[in-house]
């Protein structure tokens, strides 16, 4: 059966995470050993906390190049909230922070100059699909449009190529990217984990990929 | 588009029991905690919100088990809250399942925990509670402890000094509408919501639809915590199946007399009300 492995890099929702997979059937243990993410058939980069703090724990345990490496092998990974964010280049979280630079673009912060913008986003938004974007080959695919989905957070990732966008959501007026696909990095900024039926649809899908 | 409004069931435990109470006392029975928070997440519960309303640490291991057990089966966001006290207490019911914690009694002890578990487990983790009682010169002061301790801080300020520390919402409680039906502290939601740019969750005093909408539209909240109105909606329709002996004593709802306030209705009809009155939610 195949293993996925949830990366432990002392952030939130790991208990989340696993549960969801364990609901759909997939095999996943959570661990920060890096033999155990190199030879995974799958990985999830799960996350809920600070951009900066998170990147110095992957270096710390030593996580940043097997992550990479994984991620070169072709195999399906699966990014979530924070877990998406740090696939890019860089944040401008406290200044700017270097991210892992797997995927083209800037993590940006949404803006609220009057305060009248909640920030955090908590709680469920629509995902949309835009004119170029397939979900058919992704793990969105028999999801509808519109469907609510669970999300929390201040900061938003903006990719480069447009076409790595596979869906967009819209908070107070702000159209951003909600979830991307580049070859077999899929990522998403809402929590599937805690999108109800809908996803764990998602979770089982993507463990469709699983070889 | 503007945002949705959370409807977030609010469940307060005792030791292994779904409890009620009102003012945040005079607590009864209501039965299992798990049945309930399974059929409002079916019935479309946007978050579920665990409150261990006498916390004690020998009581602990059995909400961590009631945690876990919620978490493999219910795929909403949760937040537990209720004598959690240090960063430890926070990281096991963390790691039991929960998704975020709320606190007050520590915060308000010692602010600073606010600051370094919502650096160590991210912001949005961290959810403060605010319990206030309204004084005569109209000012609203904070009470920690189910609304028995007196703390001297005013709600509002504090409030701004909750959320420059990092907390990612905040829950207002109105101990004085609490359990009562007689809807929520309009002018506390209010003069919260207007002064902080975190999400606020309006809680205490539901007791008809109208109230929902009136502490949106009116007051700004961005979640209602609900309890009672939702407890006796599911108690009328499973009259027949909760065995009151083994389950809890729930012939006070039937005698109707001292909730006269309280509408029972489901979360659809909540839900379906506020639409229909162009809140935004997810249906």
């Amino acid at each position: 059966m195949s293993k996925v492995i949830i990366v432990d890099y002392q952030a939130g929702n790991l208990f989340s995470v696993l549960n969801a997979c364990l609901k759909v059937g997939i095999n996943a243990e959570i661990t920060s050993d890096k033999n155990k993410i190199v030879s995974a058939d799958g990985i999830i980069l799960p996350g809920v906390g600070a951009f900066g703090e998170s990147m110095n724990n992957l270096e710390k345990l030593d996580l940043v190049n097997p992550i990479k490496d994984f991620v070169s092998s072709g195999k399906p990974f699966l990014g979530v909230c924070l877990g998406l964010q740090l696939l890019f280049e860089e944040s401008e979280e406290f200044g700017v922070t270097k991210g892992l630079g797997l995927v083209e673009g800037v993590v940006k912060k949404f803006k609220s100059p009057d305060k009248s913008i909640k920030i955090p986003q908590i709680g469920w938004n629509t995902i949309q699909k835009p004119p170029h974007a397939d979900w058919q080959q992704t793990p969105l695919t028999d999801i509808a449009e519109n469907s609510f989905m669970y999300f929390v957070h201040s900061f938003y990732v903006e990719p480069s190529n447009h076409k790595d966008i596979i869906s967009e959501t819209t908070y107070e007026g702000k159209k951003y990217c909600s979830s991307i696909q580049k070859n077999n990095i899929f990522a998403t900024q809402f929590h599937p984990e805690k999108s109800a039926d809908l996803g764990l649809r998602m979770y089982k899908n993507w463990s469709k990929e699983l070889k | 588009m503007a945002k949705n409004i959370r409807i977030i069931p609010r469940l307060d435990i005792k030791g292994q029991h779904l409890v009620k109470g009102i003012h945040l006392e005079g607590l009864r029975v209501l039965g299992n905690p798990e049945t309930f928070a399974r059929y409002y997440y079916e019935q479309g519960a946007d978050e579920l919100m665990y409150m261990d309303v006498v916390a004690s640490l020998y009581e602990r291991n059995s909400l961590q088990e009631i945690i876990s057990r919620t978490a493999k089966e219910i795929f909403i966001p949760l937040t537990v809250g209720g004598g959690l006290r240090t960063i430890e207490d926070i990281r096991n019911v963390l790691k039991a399942g929960a998704d975020k914690v709320s606190l007050n009694t520590a915060a308000i002890a010692n602010p600073k925990i606010i600051k370094d578990a919502s650096l160590k487990f991210g912001a949005s983790t961290i959810v403060v509670a605010i319990e206030a009682i309204k004084q005569s010169n109209g000012e609203y002061l904070c009470y920690t402890d189910n609304g028995r301790e007196y703390t001297g801080k005013n709600a509002l300020e504090w409030a701004m000094e909750v959320e420059s520390l990092g907390a990612g919402e905040l829950v207002i409680t109105s101990v004085d509408k609490e359990g009562t039906g007689s809807g929520f502290d309009f002018e506390l939601v209010q003069q919260i919501a207007e002064k902080v740019s975190i999400p606020v969750i309006a809680h205490g005093g539901a007791g008809k639809l109208d109230d929902f909408e009136k502490v949106v539209n009116h007051s700004k909240a961005d979640a209602i915590a609900v309890a009672s109105v939702l407890h006796y909606d599911f108690i009328q329709k499973h009259e027949q199946e909760i065995d009151t002996e083994k389950e809890g004593n729930v012939s006070f709802l039937k005698s109707g007399r001292s909730f006269t306030k309280i509408q029972p209705v489901s979360l659809p009809e909540i839900k379906k009300y506020l639409a229909d009155q162009g809140v935004p939610c997810r249906i």
